[in-house]
């Protein structure tokens, strides 16, 4: 009896929770690797202008990106230092818009073309010729739902 | 007293710390989500299309910015921070037919709002920030007469029931409700901004 008498007075061993944070940490892992933020490098200067009658550009996955501005520093002796477009991560000409815009098309689902809008991310110092030879490429190319990318602020303050 | 084993370090608190960085980079990671002044293209032209009919000169609003970044609206020299009030005043001028206008009914200026239309031309040397602050001030002119008209009449700013026209948790039933406002605000006082294609200086 004395030996069953033991074993009911020693306390209950305590569950071992070492490996929990193993477990949370998995988590965290699975949740750092899965999150797949897709930033293209820019290769252009990009300040973008000021406005504050804005609209919220969401449904990410409906958005095609321009990059327009002078290149930065590093890419300056290779594309000079006049302004530039920007095409997923290569510095392009304007006359590639027109393709880059039918290849965003093919790799979208059918129905969801007619709602695709072209984000121009233009630098604030850069001259309205390219701006408006982006325009016309988009004209040709029927993707006429545009939104101007801007920081918020006050525009007038912010031009003098 | 030597055999005694060194007492084990409790790590179930561990746990609470990796929980509390999950969560704190949960919440403070925001998907930066990009926001701009939204615009339609004009589609391209097409050859056979009917000339566009003649507009009366005081139903137009011209904005001119030179490659100086400088503005001409109506033929004068004009501050940036004027501009705003200038296309109120034009836009809401409201000489025949409106009865939500409150402008002063000038004869040489535009008749209503649905007749008026501010052209915006500029430069290719304009730069691109002067640009997008003319634009948003025209919107910004808009905007406030939309905001206006909607205060009159339902009360709540025209920005705060769009913004709740596209918030996803409004419900159905209350979309439907906004959409003939929204609609007939827009009505009242159509956004018609032309943009001429710039001239080479």
């Amino acid at each position: 009896m004395s030996k069953f008498n033991k074993k009911k007075s020693g306390d209950l061993p305590a569950i071992s929770t070492a490996s929990l944070p193993d477990i949370v940490f998995m988590l965290l892992f699975f949740f750092m690797v899965a999150t797949v933020m897709r930033e293209n490098t820019l290769m252009v200067k990009n300040d973008l202008p000021t406005a504050n009658q804005i609209e919220k550009l969401d449904k990410k996955d409906l958005v095609m990106y321009i990059y327009a501005g002078e290149p930065v520093d590093r890419f300056k002796g290779v594309y000079g230092s006049s302004a530039k477009i920007q095409l997923n991560d290569k510095i392009s000409d304007v006359s590639q818009i027109q393709d880059f815009i039918y290849e965003e098309r093919a790799s979208k689902r059918e129905e969801l073309v007619p709602f695709l809008t072209t984000a121009l991310k233009v630098d604030g110092d850069s001259n309205m010729g390219l701006i408006s030879d982006i325009k016309q490429e988009l004209r040709k190319a029927n993707a006429l739902k545009i939104n101007y990318v801007t920081k918020s602020g006050d525009a007038v303050e912010a031009n003098d | 007293m030597a055999k005694r084993s060194a007492p084990e370090v409790n790590a179930g608190s561990m746990a609470d710390i990796a929980f509390l960085l999950l969560i704190f980079f949960l919440v403070t990671t925001t998907i930066e989500t990009d926001s701009g002044i939204s615009r339609k293209l004009p589609p391209e032209l097409d050859e056979n299309m009917p000339p566009p009919p003649v507009i009366k000169e005081r139903n137009l609003f011209t904005v001119i910015v030179n490659s100086n970044d400088e503005l001409l609206v109506e033929d004068k020299v004009m501050e940036l921070k004027d501009l705003r009030a200038a296309a109120v005043e034009f836009l809401d001028n409201g000489a025949e037919d409106c009865s939500y206008c409150q402008g002063a009914k000038d004869p040489n200026s535009s008749v209503n709002p649905t007749k008026a239309i501010i052209s915006l031309v500029n430069n290719r040397g304009t730069s691109y920030k002067r640009y997008i602050a003319v634009q948003n001030e025209l919107v910004a002119a808009y905007n406030q007469l939309r905001d206006r008209v909607a205060q009159e009449r339902y009360g709540e700013s025209f920005i705060a029931m769009e913004a709740r026209y596209n918030d996803p948790r409004t419900s159905d039933a209350n979309k439907d409700k906004l959409k003939p406002k929204l609609e007939l605000i827009r009505e009242l006082y159509p956004e018609k901004l032309s943009e001429a294609e710039p001239k080479k200086s």
